[in-house]
This record gives C-alpha cells, structure tokens and sequence, in this order.
C-alpha cells in the first residue's frame, strides 16, 4: 500500500545521522522531526532563525515572538540559539546544515526541482527554498508521486519555472525512494505491497529499476 | 546621543510618496506594527516596500496594500496575503520575489558598503536572469546587488536612549540587517530605558545604526499559525 504523509516523513528519518544539523521545510517535512530515533541527537534550524528548535508549546504557552519558518507557534531545546537572516543564511550558504528536507511540484531525473510559482495561478514566492536547494550537500525531496489529476510529478524534465538546478539527490514519494544520478532516477526501495510495475507506470523521467528491488522497512 | 522621539508622528516625518522603506519582520513576527498603522494614518502612496513578507489579509503590511498606498514589493514570499497575490496577477502591484537569504544579504551588504556579492541562489532560475555568472570553485553564482532604503523601520524588544537594540527570539529575523541598511532606521520597541542599563555584552544592533527611537503604544503580535501540543 501506498505510504501516508507520515510513513514518508518516517522513511525520511531513516535518512538522518547523529550530530547532524537539519533543515525542514514546510508539509510533509516538517513531520520528520517527530520521528527522529532515540538514541539520536540531530539539531533542528529554521531559517527565520533559529537552532534547536523544539517541540509546539502546550496550549497558553504560546510566544508569538517564537516561531519556525512556517510561522506555527514553537519551542526551543536547551541549547537552542537566536540569529538574524543573514546568519541563518549564513548557516545554510555555508554548508554548515547537513541536510536539508523539503517539498517540491516537480523533479527532473537530472536533480532540478521545482516548488514556488505556477505561472498565471499561483504565486508565493520561492522564500528560502532557492538559498536551501543550491547550497545544500545532502537534499531530500518528500512528494508525492503524481499530482491531483494523476500526471507523474517524477518528469524528464520540469515544466515549472525551476527553484534551482542539478541539486536534488533523493526523492521519497508515497510509492518510492528514488535515487537521481547520471541523468536518471534509480529506483531504491518500494512502499510496502506497492509493485515495481506501478512505480515504473507512474514515474515519467528515465527510471533505472534493478533486478531486486527491497521494500521498505518503516 | 538621545535618539528618543516621543511621538510617532515625528519618528515617521519625512516619510513622503515614492520612497523606498524597508520594514522588519518575517510573517507577522517582528514587525513594526505601530508604524505601520502610522503610515496608513499619513496615507502616504507609491511607496516601494522591501520586507520579507508582505502581512496578511487585514495586518500589518496587508494594511497598506488594501489601501493600495504600495507601488512595488520586494519580498521572498507572499503566500499568506490574497489581497496581495490579486494586485501582483492583475499587474496593478510591482512584484520583485528574490530569494530569502539573498534578500536578507542585500540589506547586510547594502548597510555594510559592499555593492554586491555573488550567490549560488537561484542560479539557472528566473531570478538569475539578466544578472552576470560566474564560476568560482566549478560552481555558478549570480551577481547580486546591494539594497539599501531611505527609511527602514524595525521593531526591537529592547532600546535604549543611544539607540542600542536588543531583539526577542524569532522576531529578530531581518530587523538587524535592515536597521544597517536605512540612510534613517526608525526603531519601535517595547521597552525603551536609559543608556546604561542594557549590558553592552548583550547588544544585537550598535546604536549607530539607529536614528530615531521610540516605544509603541500597542503590541498586539498576532499570531499566523497558532500551533499547540496537548498537555500529557
């Protein structure tokens, strides 16, 4: 069966190491925080400025000069740290985060991503997503692998105005993770029960499928 | 040097129509609010507003837009705002989305007298074009300029009397940057107190970078996402 929102911010766990520092985006990856294992600490940024971000307050401790980058209410870690825009940039500019997880519109089997503007409709702005994905080392995109009317968001190429290029590494959809080099996706891993066949249907860019394919283990 | 203005009125004087002012803030955190209901009060028109985000429907920035007294916006995101996305579609609003941290760096580099600085941001998008590439270490930058503005008005927790401010957790986000970057920085704040009692060690913007200080009337600091966990 194909993966819920939760069960691909899980697999995304999968992905962290100890001692890293981490990048959420907005949706699905900001899920991935409460999955994090226990014997691990990884130190959560957002881009408004903030290091070791914690969990939401309890109701009546709201600060609403608190916020992560999705401006929802939050709390801090002991540890935690507060910095301005430059730095927090900074910070991901530098290569000093080790892993950044977003969403995304499309992806192209050669790593471009697209997640900010559908021209003519809609139009919010790229905000960091354009710092994140060119800076970054270790990408992650969590999607789904088709769009509402069952086109494959999995292209040859994006056909939305890109947020960066030849930058994406890895994609975990709902049916897939997804490995892109060489000018391919190379299929990974499978959702529990879901076919190759289905992947290979519903993936539109050039897709390397090996012999075996694992499922996941969530 | 007392910076101190006691009424908003002269904190904002010489604000006029088609001026370029920078406000603090990202979502509604941070965000000068005072003096952004002062400007719907002077009614002043075609402004250009550089801030990261434009407010919402009916607070802060928003305020503005509904007014119509904003001609262009340079933001990163706007998505909070419908009033804001139907003025940029129908062409009546100016629109410059740039990339958050290269926004956040053009202000820095704009009060720092550096002219520009190359980026790897929005390399191969929209955003790089008509700008000038360059390779450094095998990989493409774009050629970024500075910003900088005739008023910018932050919001500082703390201030005192020489203008030194002190910013509370998340809202502190570009207020710094911008504070640099204003020919004159208005600073709103929550407690204005004598020079001398905030400790120089713990100081987020020199004073220098402040003209004119004063303390708010009203703070509401709405909240955008109000995000809750339950009690165990």
């Amino acid at each position: 069966m194909a993966l819920d929102k939760i069960g691909i911010a899980k697999r995304i766990a999968q992905e962290l190491q100890d001692g890293w520092y981490v990048n959420l985006g907005i949706g699905i990856p900001t899920l991935v925080a409460n999955y994090v294992p226990e014997e691990m600490t990884v130190e959560f940024q957002s881009e408004n400025g903030v290091l070791g971000m914690g969990p939401f307050p309890f109701e009546g401790e709201e600060d609403a000069d608190l916020i992560n980058a999705g401006k929802q209410t939050i709390t801090v870690n002991p540890g935690a740290s507060f910095f301005d825009s430059a730095t927090s940039f900074a910070m991901i500019r530098g290569q000093h985060v080790q892993l950044t997880v977003l969403g995304a519109m499309e992806v192209s089997q050669y790593g471009d991503i697209a997640n900010w503007k559908i021209p003519g409709k809609m139009v919010k702005g790229m905000g960091g997503a354009m710092d994140l994905v060119a800076s970054a080392e270790n990408i992650i995109v969590a999607m789904m692998h088709s769009n509402k009317a069952g086109e494959s968001k999995i292209l040859p190429a994006c056909t939305l105005p890109l947020t960066g290029v030849g930058c994406v590494k890895k994609v975990v959809t709902e049916l897939a993770v997804l490995e892109i080099k060489n000018g391919a996706f190379h299929l990974i891993e499978r959702a529990p029960g879901v076919t190759v066949e289905e992947i290979i249907a519903k993936t539109a860019g050039k897709l390397i499928v090996p012999e075996f394919v694992p499922e996941m283990v969530l | 040097m007392n910076k101190v203005v006691d009424h908003i009125s002269d904190a904002l004087n010489g604000i006029e129509d088609g001026m370029t002012i920078m406000l603090g803030g990202f979502g509604l955190c941070g965000i000068p609010e005072n003096s952004i209901k002062e400007l719907v009060k002077m009614g002043t028109k075609n402004l250009t507003c550089i801030s990261n985000n434009a407010g919402v429907d009916d607070y802060g920035l928003g305020l503005l837009l509904q007014r119509k007294q904003i001609k262009k916006m340079i933001s990163s995101y706007v998505g909070e705002n419908e009033e804001f996305e139907r003025q940029m579609l129908s062409g009546e609003l100016e629109v410059d989305l740039i990339p958050q941290g290269s926004l956040a760096e053009r202000c820095r580099a704009g009060g720092a007298g550096i002219p520009a600085f190359f980026t790897p941001a929005g390399y191969g998008t929209e955003v790089a074009e008509g700008k000038e590439v360059r390779v450094f270490n095998g990989k493409p930058h774009i050629l970024e300029s500075a910003l900088t503005a005739d008023f910018a008005i932050v919001k500082a927790w703390k201030g005192d009397t020489e203008g030194n401010l002190v910013f509370k957790a998340t809202a502190m986000n570009f207020n710094p940057m911008m504070a640099m970057a204003g020919k004159i920085t208005i600073a709103e704040v929550e407690e204005l107190v004598p020079a001398g009692s905030l400790d120089p060690n713990f100081i987020h913007t020199p004073g220098i970078f402040v003209q004119r200080i004063f303390k708010g009337a009203v703070f509401e600091k709405r909240i955008e996402q109000r995000t809750v966990r339950k009690r165990a």
